[in-house]
């Protein structure tokens, strides 16, 4: 095709359930792109010389390169091309931030809109999967170097993925009953299906890797232990740690819980499928859900499948200073939830058997511009109200998880008891250990995580190798 | 990790005694501390406080009472089975130390964690006294291993049926701190009404009581906090931060009300269980 006929495809939608369907089911939202649809928009790529997107990536995925063969029809060439730096494509194609990472640097994007990388990247590893062709890249002879990963979320998957490609005997440790972390405990089966996670982890088995569930470092071994079982060095990915409360009257009456609980709950326990899982899960009809970012998002949207009648987020800034991805809004909204902007719940009000029944909230107002850049909200005197609401959700992010920095002496720590590490290496203060992720950045993204775990992949790999 | 059910014993009408292999944790628990399970795929993470261990024969041994669909399953599995997933050793361990006169107290199954505890204590040097009770004779636990760990035992019992008539507290009130008998420290595990009333006896005599809670848990290990639980006014996690708290500080009355969340759902999944026995389908 002429570049001129190349210029003039528009960015191909992605296909999806209906909002009205969806909304009660927990299937995933977007259905995906067609090998037809996925060909038509990987020529919409102009084959860069100096490709913009590459940069935007931080895991640094061949995006052109991937794209033209994606457009070649050639797939599983294309999925090779992607996992030769990005060992959990069809995770990333479904969760990453693009819009705010490679298609935002997409020149396209300056004229027309940006090309679809990210679904174009789940297109091409879900083709991979379905077609049952997961080649396992070649792997070195043994370094016979040991690494010891703590947490299999995206940062240890990032790091067993890598360093098990460079000949290295790499054992995760995961303290849950299944690999993945956040993955599979935090993100929502209608987002990113347990089956996805558990095909992206048997694929690092697949070259290697052994997976310890239940496995909490810190309790039934100490960083210390480890060096001294044999391992030359260890990754520290524990991630996000105990959900933050507000602090005010009434969060520990029944019927308001912690985003991290009621997902956990949801999805790593399945209690959507109770009694057919043994996990319970209340089933709220008016359901505040507090706070505004992704987490919060997935947390109103369980709500819905859930069968709420009244799915409420309530966010005390306002949609501008949201720091969800838009896309998720936009879903979120299509599904029914209603935002309420600019409100903060100041107090929840219980019954006599300590069941929360209604919320009194302030209405705010934006001011001056905080340490984060956003305005901040300010309560507006007198506008207290009281809402009727049955359940509560609390996703207002969360602190750092304590196991592993309790029991590593010369481990520092800042004042939020988050890991120090260096910004390009994952050093920690301690020798031979590195640490990436949530539990060095505090609540981040998936992606971010996954970069973070590239770079102390490749410090790790250079440590043992100079020992 | 997976853990094989080596030996099994009815304790009473509806307590339960499994010696699991499990040679890590049984190498690294200390008295105090707890493990997760899960039986099977479909099931939940069940917390138990761990009621002995053999560091050498790397056994651990968990007393449990059947109250719902997942304790009443873990009941019917047997030697030779294994368990899907075992964590731990899990929450911080007991503080122990050479303190002088420490009454360890257990109501009903609560006295399998009492054990390691007052068997730790015993060991630092302390004098125990030991209370234990139920509701009557044949739901009192453990009554040999008790003794052998302490230096007087009380067994009490809510009908008069053996020893004692009367609730623990009852016990520790009147043939103890009524009689200006010193003691230093009370720790008192058991149903949360229990602890509450050895703790408003213990509170009129100012002597420091420690209680192990065991409240509702997912992960259990720091990151869900569903067992959150208010201590001297402040939030504070079971999982991590206990599972042994100040008995003074603790506010009873809401952890009462917690541990109430799912009871319409625990119902719902025995019936469903007990269905599904009846019917001849294959027991999740």
């Amino acid at each position: 095709m002429e570049m001129k006929e190349r210029l003039k495809i528009p960015r191909q939608p992605m296909p999806e359930q209906e909002p009205k369907v969806r909304a009660r089911n927990f299937d995933e939202v977007p259905l995906g792109y067609t090998p037809e649809i996925a060909k038509l928009e990987a020529l919409r790529c102009i084959q860069c010389k100096k490709p913009a997107c590459v940069d935007g990536c931080p895991v640094e995925v061949d995006i052109p390169g991937f794209i033209a063969l994606v457009a070649e029809g050639d797939f599983i060439g294309a999925a090779k091309k992607i996992k030769s730096t990005n060992a959990l494509p069809a995770v990333c194609g479904r969760v990453c931030p693009q819009e705010v990472q490679c298609e935002i640097q997409c020149v396209r994007g300056k004229k027309a809109e940006p090309v679809a990388v990210g679904r174009l990247e789940r297109f091409v590893a879900d083709f991979e999967r379905a077609a049952g062709e997961v080649s396992i890249p070649k792997i070195p002879a043994s370094t016979g170097k040991r690494i010891a990963i703590v947490g299999s979320g995206p940062a240890g998957l990032t790091v067993a993925g890598d360093l098990v490609q460079l000949g290295h005997d790499v054992t995760i440790f995961e303290a849950l009953h299944k690999a993945g972390g956040v993955l599979v405990y935090g993100i929502p089966e209608f987002r990113l299906p347990k089956a996805i996670v558990a095909s992206e982890v048997d694929y690092l088995k697949n070259m290697g890797v052994k997976v310890e569930t239940s496995n909490v470092i810190g309790k039934v071994a100490t960083v210390d232990e480890l060096f001294e079982e044999g391992y030359d060095a260890v990754f520290l990915g524990t991630g996000a740690g105990l959900p933050t409360f507000m602090n005010i009257p009434g969060e520990n009456l029944n019927g308001v819980y912690s985003a991290n609980e009621y997902l956990t709950r949801s999805n790593l326990m399945k209690a959507y499928l109770f009694p057919e899982y043994d996990t319970p899960i209340v089933h709220g009809k008016n359901v505040a859900v507090v706070g505004g970012g992704n987490v919060a998002m997935d947390a109103a949207r369980t709500a819905m499948r859930l069968g709420a009648d009244n799915v409420y987020l309530v966010y005390r800034r306002s949609r501008q200073e949201m720091p969800a991805r838009i896309e998720e809004i936009h879903h979120a909204e299509e599904e029914g939830i209603q935002l309420n902007l600019l409100t903060t719940p100041i107090k929840y009000i219980g019954n006599d058997k300590g069941w929360v029944t209604s919320m009194e909230c302030l209405r705010m107002e934006l001011g001056e511009p905080d340490d984060s850049g956003r305005r901040r909200p300010v309560p507006i005197k007198g506008s207290e109200f009281i809402w009727d609401i049955d359940t509560v959700v609390v996703a207002i992010g969360a602190g750092s998880n304590p196991l592993v920095q309790s029991t590593t002496p010369g481990l520092d720590t800042n004042k939020w008891n988050y890991i120090i590490a260096d910004e390009e290496t994952g050093q920690t203060s301690r020798e031979g250990v590195f640490a990436g992720g949530d539990i060095v950045t505090g609540a981040a993204t998936v992606i971010l995580a996954m970069g973070a775990g590239r770079k102390a992949a490749r410090a790790m790999h250079k440590y043992v190798m100079s020992k | 990790m997976s853990a094989k059910i080596l030996e099994k014993e009815q304790l009473s009408e509806n307590v339960f005694r499994l010696v699991l292999d499990a040679p890590k944790i049984a190498k690294k628990r200390k008295a105090g501390q707890f493990v997760v399970l899960r039986i099977h795929e479909e099931g939940e993470r069940i917390p138990l406080t761990i009621a002995d261990a053999n560091a050498d024969k790397g056994t651990l041994t968990i007393i449990f009472q059947t109250v719902g669909k997942s304790t009443n399953h873990l009941s019917e599995l047997n030697v030779g089975e294994e368990l899907l997933d075992l964590v731990g050793p899990l929450g911080k361990p007991t503080h122990v130390e050479k303190i002088g006169t420490v009454a360890c107290i257990g109501g009903g199954v609560g006295v399998a964690p009492v054990y390691p505890i007052t068997e730790a204590m015993k060991n630092a040097g302390n004098h125990i006294i030991s209370i234990i009770g139920a509701r009557d004779k044949s739901l009192i636990i453990m009554e040999d291993d008790m003794k052998a760990v302490s230096d007087e035992i009380v067994v009490t019992t809510d009908d008069g049926s053996y020893g004692f008539h009367g609730f623990v507290s009852q016990a520790l009130e009147e043939k103890y701190l009524l009689q200006d008998k010193k003691i230093d420290l009370v720790v008192a595990i058991g149903p949360v009404p229990m602890m509450r009333a050895v703790c408003d006896v213990t509170k009129k005599y100012n002597v420091p009581t420690v209680v192990s809670l065991n409240s509702i848990m997912v992960d259990a290990t720091g990151m869900c906090g569903a067992c959150r639980v208010s201590v001297g006014g402040k939030t504070r996690f079971v999982c991590v931060d206990g599972p042994e708290f100040d008995g003074h500080q603790v506010d009873f009355r809401e952890l009462i009300d917690r541990q109430r969340i799912y009871l319409k759902e625990e119902k719902e999944c025995m019936d469903h269980y007990c269905t599904c026995k009846q019917q001849g389908k294959g027991v999740k």
